[in-house]
């Protein structure tokens, strides 16, 4: 392995940005987020980058390395291609904040906008029984880290910024966790169809190739979740059965 | 100085397991909450917690109960307990734990569907209930997305550096957003503390960049007694190689779930040293500590799931003694039990998934196939700020705290998975009583001397600008010093040398320049950080060489035995009026007669 490497990384403050090059001493099983953290104690101080655990258990630390949506804790030097500049950018989805950050707070409003859990009602000793195979289904989605990069790489929101239209990926895998949790008596189908825009999903699989947690959000979370809209709200011997009843219903 | 304020009845400060316990009752409890967090909401270090929530809901085993439970605990604590929390906590974690369920929280069943629980270090019966080994994320989750629909405000990326106080009592608290640099007052009747723990004063850790002692430090500042702060945990099973993972927690669930420790020459040396008040319930041969993984309720529990404090001192002693690995730890195995079971691979992966992940990325090993390389890496700190047990108020009218920054509960020495039992039955009685206390609080008067004060204060290092000493570079020298000095193994000399160090290291706190602006600074808040770490690296040091003997987290190799006389008292940490450390010794108050036949019947 190289002894140094050079970084290129975006610097600036809300868009008025441009690469700055670092030079910087490289180890054994370093990662990107140690080469930035190596650049801020000896180069620059004032570097701005978000991170917490540094374990990939947190989900902080959502950068674009060498264009790609990753974890810089768990992205190894030894993966790139060090005789050239290593470029590391902000997530180009959301606006900017100041070098590698960036403000991801439509992500916490929206999945305020998601019905939360309501549990049906627990048994007698006040306690709810299920089996480890149904807990499972819903133990992947819960695996999600909330770092985002699958909402950094769906075009629905990079390329069209629909933030208002659709919840993103994420989101998807949030209301999967709650709609497919045997005690859980909510039903999320109307507004997944409605606000949450689930019809623009268009199911590129872009958010599962880069889940850091493997999570098969498109087979497992959008899929069935459009599944389930179109079974409760386009049911065609329920709409008949509507379309009838209404019409008795109307005034003459 | 400009700053915005904001209004609050209960202001709780840190968003972990014990911060948003404690803002959902106190906001239940019909008060406005405010909850300030150092980070993005969700990102606090509870996340970090792998194996599992301690509760004895006797789902695995009927024979568990809240006083089995007890017990535990203080035999773990080696006695220096608060015995009243050790009791609440037994007694009161069970229904939090039930709670979290009927929140959303998705545990591992048992066959019959009931709430799955494992076997941990301490632990006399399989008592964690858990999510494979990311239960801290799925309770830091539940109480997220539960916490986000009870009306309580977010203040995130958000630190605080100073508590306000009126006639003593705590009313406020002033510190800055990350993001734009810009200063907040918050008003308040009531503030909670939750900040956790201190793990990087040191080097080697476990812990994020967030846990630098701010809550001890508010507190302290405040003049509220910390206490205990001699007894850290030095987690026995943290990465070792490579140099960049270094500290890195590698769950005790591995060894819950059979694996073993080995040093160089193969030995199961755990077996070699068994505390005598642990024998009667510890296997004292491979076969039966196996089939206890296994759940075989007539075997005794391995001696690689002993106290971390006494397993880190039996690793510690296999590296200095020459026979430990390559990179200067020892060997953590669980590709082993592939001799035992069919489809071992597939198991180990199930049960442990973050673990397998983590070696595979970070170290190019599958634990399924070869052992790990692990030793000791600082985890977590007992000592805190001294609390009510029932209340959690500190010794200042109006200042509570809760999880890990408050101490009692843990003793000398914690046993895994009792800390996020820990951050919810204490987090929420915090929230209870901090709502009460607003309730009839009458609001406080600000000082604006003190606020201009702590404003000026905080934009020194830009006055001193990008020439000034480095704040980096005092974080560093002072985490290799506590590492080397107060570390593990300590003595009564290297830790005055030590004290002598953080005095040097104080004053080039003072000359530290930063460059830039205020606009999400690192380097700012690196140099804001310095005197919460240099303050309970003091507090760490001036109780640990107080305590003169071995007890626990606390190793001294002057004085390596415990000593019964130490084991009537608390260490009390306080500041004087002319800003100087003192440290005084307070007594346990003695234990009524029902929880001293619990603890000589449950042996």
């Amino acid at each position: 392995m190289a002894t140094s490497a050079t970084f290129r990384v975006w610097r600036g403050e809300r868009n008025d940005g441009r690469f700055d090059d670092f030079r910087t001493d490289v180890s054994e099983g370093m990662v990107v987020l140690d080469a930035v953290h190596q650049i801020q104690a000896e180069q620059a101080n004032d570097l701005a980058v978000r991170w917490n655990c540094k374990a990939g258990k947190c989900g902080s630390c959502s950068a674009e390395v060498n264009g790609h949506p990753r974890l810089m804790c768990m992205t190894r030097l030894n993966q790139l291609d060090l005789k050239v500049p290593v470029t590391i950018e902000p997530m180009r989805t959301f606006p900017h904040v100041r070098d590698l950050v960036t403000d991801v707070s439509w992500n916490f409003a929206a999945k305020k906008t998601i019905k939360p859990f309501k549990p049906v009602p627990a048994n007698g000793d006040g306690t709810w029984r299920m089996a480890q195979v149904d807990a499972e289904r819903v133990q992947e989605f819960r695996k999600c880290i909330e770092c985002f990069l699958c909402q950094d790489v769906c075009h629905v929101l990079r390329e069209h910024r629909m933030f208002d239209q659709f919840v993103g990926p994420r989101h998807l895998v949030y209301a999967a966790a709650l709609e497919m949790n045997p005690i859980d008596a909510e039903s999320r189908a109307r507004d997944l169809k409605t606000t949450h825009g689930i019809g623009y999903c268009n199911i590129t699989k872009c958010c599962t190739k880069v889940c850091p947690e493997d999570i098969a959000i498109t087979d497992n979370a959008a899929i069935p979740l459009k599944e389930r809209v179109i079974d409760q709200l386009y049911d065609p011997v329920a709409k008949l059965l509507r379309v009838f009843s209404n019409h008795r219903a109307s005034p003459s | 100085m400009e700053y915005q304020t904001h209004d609050h009845d209960v202001l709780v400060i840190g968003a972990g397991g014990a911060g948003l316990r404690a803002a959902i009752e106190a906001s239940a409890g019909g008060v406005s909450v405010g909850l300030v967090c150092k980070s993005l909401l969700g990102k606090a270090h509870t996340v970090m917690a792998e194996g599992g929530i301690a509760a004895a809901l006797a789902n695995v085993d009927d024979r568990d109960s809240w006083q089995v439970h007890f017990a535990d605990t203080m035999r773990g604590g080696q006695y220096v307990n608060n015995w009243r929390m050790a009791e609440l906590h037994a007694k009161e974690a069970p229904d939090r734990v039930r709670e979290l369920e009927a929140w959303g929280a998705m545990f591992d069943r048992t066959k019959d569907g009931r709430i799955l629980q494992r076997n941990f270090g301490g632990h006399r019966y399989p008592r964690l209930a858990h999510v494979g080994d990311r239960t801290g994320l799925e309770m830091i989750r539940t109480l997220q997305d539960h916490g986000i629909h009870q009306g309580i405000d977010v203040h995130m990326e958000c630190t605080i550096v100073q508590l306000l106080r009126d006639d003593g009592r705590v009313v406020g608290a002033f510190g800055y957003e990350r993001e734009r640099g810009r200063f907040k007052l918050f008003r308040a009747r009531a503030v909670v503390l939750a900040t956790g723990g201190i793990g990087r004063a040191f080097k080697i850790t476990s812990n994020s960049w967030e846990y630098t002692g701010d809550g001890h430090t508010l507190a302290y500042d405040a003049g509220a007694d910390l206490m205990d702060m001699e007894f850290v945990q030095f987690h026995p099973t943290g990465m070792i190689w490579p140099p960049s993972v270094r500290g890195i927690l590698v769950t005790e669930g591995v060894r819950g779930e059979g694996g073993v420790l080995r040093n160089t020459t193969g030995r199961r040396f755990m077996f070699d040293d068994i505390p005598e008040n642990y024998r009667a319930q510890t296997a004292d041969n491979e076969e039966e500590g196996w089939r206890y993984t296994q759940g075989d309720k007539t075997a005794r529990r391995p001696p690689e799931l002993l106290t971390r404090d006494h397993v880190s001192r039996c690793i510690v002693r296999e590296i200095k003694e020459g026979r430990g690995s390559p990179h200067g730890g020892v060997y953590l195995d669980i590709s082993w039990i592939k001799e035992r079971l069919p489809h071992a691979a597939e198991h180990i992966k199930k049960k442990l998934p973050s673990m397998y992940h983590q070696f595979k990325q970070l170290a190019d090993i599958d634990i399924t196939r070869e052992p790990m390389e692990v030793g000791p890496t600082t985890h977590y700190v007992m000592g805190g700020v001294r609390v009510d047990a029932e209340t959690q108020m500190s010794t200042v009218p109006g200042l509570f705290a809760a999880g890990e920054c408050a101490a009692g509960i843990n003793g000398a020495n914690r046993l895994g998975g009792n800390s996020l039992s820990d951050l919810l039955v204490f987090g929420k009685r915090a929230g209870e009583f901090a709502a009460a206390f607003a309730r009839k609080a009458p609001t406080g008067a600000i000082d604006e001397r003190e606020v201009d004060r702590a404003a000026t204060e905080a934009v020194a290092p830009f006055e001193r600008g990008a020439g000034g000493e480095g704040p980096y570079q005092v974080q560093y020298a002072l985490q290799e010093l506590m590492q080397s000095m107060v570390g593990i193994v300590r003595n009564d000399a290297d830790m005055r040398k030590a004290l002598e160090c953080l005095g040097q290291f104080a004053e080039r706190a003072r000359r530290v320049g930063v460059g830039g602006h205020r606009e999400y600074n690192p380097g700012w808040h690196a140099a804001l950080d310095l005197h919460s770490l240099l303050t309970v690296s003091e507090a760490v040091t001036r109780s640990a060489i107080e305590r003169r003997e071995s007890r626990g987290g606390h190793f001294r190799e002057d004085y390596p035995d415990k000593d019964p006389q130490f084991g009537g008292f608390n260490l009390i940490v306080r500041k004087t009026p002319d800003g100087r450390m003192d440290v005084s010794r307070a007594p346990i108050p003695p234990m009524p007669d029902e929880l001293k036949t619990i603890i000589e019947t449950i042996k």
